[in-house]
């Protein structure tokens, strides 16, 4: 190969920058346009600057209790987060020796994955409102419904997160040295002790990261908990209603608010990750990096 | 394996194949396959409640009956004539099933050959021509990050770029190419197109670019030093590698792009149909055989795209 960099980078480094920037410019617009004055509309040129909109968002002047909204969202997000990251590591756990019913799990956790939103929606929607007939008819007529956040909401939640976590734990435990815990058993570790001390030591770094795959798919998401989500709304389907209605950058300011909150726990996943690791970096062993 | 560990294989096999043997040798421990099933049922667990058996609950009801107000779980073939209803009496023109799975096939191939050629080429800049690792990390994190914020606020960020009064219609104006606002930017096929690639390409740069660090450098060394041109070796060489990676990008994109209706609905001004959004009309108006017999019909399509997909690619290796 030819020493230097060829055209094609300079060709490809212009075509990836044109990427970043159609990635970001339409985010980076809303976020200037919600901090217009109170005159501003729905587009550019500024019409002032003022934190006005932002403002009237926590006042809840809105059409919609916003602040439920988000309560919701974030409960949902959480609960989502935790079941993800401990059902994610343990079924990892699980593919690393082989057991019966071991490509049902697999196949699917993809087919959850590609089926399409809508369609998981309707079958938990289904599914929850047969059990709900069930129950009126043969245990108490005055039953409401048992759909809701943490029951179908959830259900739907972690069927999008599931595969997510699934699929990075074999990209972990396919970098994973198994003699590390085979010296730990040597040492007379038990199979907890070889978990906790060793093994999830080292994974924790994307751990974290199956963490922050659970917590943002479920902030952001909208397909499944549209029929899902039981009498209750979360913040992306209320979001979503507004885009029809409102014509004032309130939106803007809901939209800022939302990926504040993405970006709050981007950068602390991010910057968790990166400290681990350089704590892994400095205190880790140097065995088997040769004589010193 | 070095020479202790292989010595120390024949001495004693169980101690260095592993865990299973040593650890069921000895007594009053759980067995490992009933470890397996702690570890893993509760997924299982979560995918039978909340996808295998809805799943199946999609299809039963799908050949229930309904009226204006309530299921009836009497067999009916009720939800699928209606979907299909005029289909056969309007031949040889198309029934409007017919014509929304035209306009959705349509968006969605639209839809695969824009971000299979952005995501190519962005894989491809990451993964051959970024040499740091530190900068390959940090430029696909770049990548990544959007895909962890929210996808509705992704869709209302182009309004005031391509609305009526918005960025580029005004640019547009005043460099005199045009006179009055261009009205087919928002809210029409185009801003439908633009809104799905700009959600979606993320889903075909990660597959592709991991296949495509996995390629040994020294093939493409190889291949230049027998005397291909950069071409050749793109179409020879790195094409027929980082397949794998193609095929599983294409596979995510097509099927979400098959069952959208959000994007689709606030992009198209909820105005344009698709395949998706006959679902979501028919839940709106609370006709679950008919909302259930459309995601069968969707569902079968999904499975047959995907399955033509990977039968042409497997052609093609044959050759």
């Amino acid at each position: 190969m030819k020493e230097g960099r060829p055209r094609s980078f300079y060709v490809l480094a212009i075509f990836f920058a044109a990427y970043v920037l159609f990635l970001y410019g339409p985010m980076i617009a809303i976020y200037v346009l919600s901090f217009q004055g109170p005159q501003g509309g729905l587009t550019f040129p500024m019409n002032g600057v003022s934190t006005f909109w932002l403002a009237k968002l926590f006042e809840g002047t809105g059409i919609v209790d916003l602040g439920a909204a988000f309560r919701r969202s974030l409960l949902l997000g959480l609960v989502v987060m935790a079941v993800t990251v401990v059902l994610s590591v343990a079924a990892g756990m699980a593919f690393r020796r082989k057991f019966r019913a071991q490509s049902i799990l697999f196949y699917s956790a993809i087919a959850s994955l590609i089926v399409p939103s809508i369609i998981t929606s309707l079958g938990i929607s289904l599914e929850f409102r047969i059990v709900d007939d069930l129950i009126k008819s043969y245990f108490n007529e005055n039953f409401e419904t048992s759909m809701g956040l943490l029951t179908s909401g959830l259900g739907a939640h972690l069927t999008w997160t599931l595969p997510f976590g699934l699929l990075i734990m074999f990209a972990i435990f396919n970098r994973f040295d198994p003699r590390l815990e085979e010296a730990a058993r040597d040492l007379g570790a038990t199979p907890w002790q070889t978990f906790r001390y060793v093994v999830l030591p080292i994974i924790l770094p994307s751990v974290i990261g199956i963490g922050l795959f659970g917590f943002t798919l479920s902030w952001d998401e909208l397909a499944r908990s549209s029929q899902a989500i039981g009498p209750v709304n979360t913040l992306p389907l209320d979001l979503q209603g507004l885009t029809t209605t409102v014509t004032k950058p309130d939106i803007y300011a809901l939209g800022t608010m939302i990926s504040a909150v993405s970006f709050a726990v981007i950068t602390l996943a991010l910057g968790t990750i990166h400290m681990l690791n350089k704590r892994q970096a400095a205190k880790g062993s140097d065995a088997g990096k040769g004589l010193v | 394996m070095d020479t202790s560990e292989t010595i120390l294989q024949q001495a004693s096999p169980d101690l260095v194949l592993g865990s299973d043997t040593t650890r069921a040798a000895k007594p009053a421990r759980l067995s490992p396959s009933f470890i397996s099933w702690l570890q893993a049922g509760p997924m299982m667990l979560v995918f039978l409640a909340f996808f295998l058996i809805p799943l199946v609950f999609v299809v039963i009801v799908s050949f229930w009956d309904y009226n204006e107000y309530q299921l009836l779980p009497a067999f009916s073939g009720r939800g699928y004539t209606d979907t299909f209803e005029g289909c056969i009496a309007q031949l040889p023109d198309l029934c409007t099933i017919g014509k929304t799975y035209l306009k959705t096939l349509k968006l969605c191939f639209l839809v695969w050959t824009i971000t299979l050629f952005i995501g190519f080429w962005v894989a491809y800049f990451l993964a051959f021509h970024v040499k740091s690792k530190t900068w390959q990390m940090g430029l696909s994190l770049l990548c990544t990050i959007p895909f962890w914020t929210s996808n509705v606020i992704r869709m209302i960020a182009w309004i005031p770029l391509l609305g009526r009064n918005g960025l580029v219609n005004s640019g547009l104006m005043k460099t005199g190419l045009i006179n009055q606002p261009v009205e087919w930017l928002l809210f029409s096929e185009f801003s439908v197109v633009l809104a799905l690639v700009h959600l979606f390409t993320f889903f075909m740069v990660v597959p592709i670019f991991n296949s495509m660090v996995r390629i040994d450098k020294s093939l493409i060394e190889a291949a230049y030093d027998a005397g291909a041109t950069g071409f050749q070796t793109l179409v020879n060489v790195i094409i027929p590698l980082a397949k794998p990676g193609i095929v599983i990008g294409s596979i995510f994109v097509i099927t979400i792009v098959m069952g959208d209706f959000i994007t689709i609905g606030v992009m198209g001004g909820q105005q344009i149909a698709a395949a998706g959004k006959i679902i979501e009309t028919r839940l709106n108006a609370l006709q679950f055989p008919a909302a259930a017999a459309n995601a069968v019909i969707l569902l079968a399509i999904t499975f047959l795209i995907i399955t033509m997909m990977s039968r042409i690619v497997d052609i093609r290796k044959e050759l």
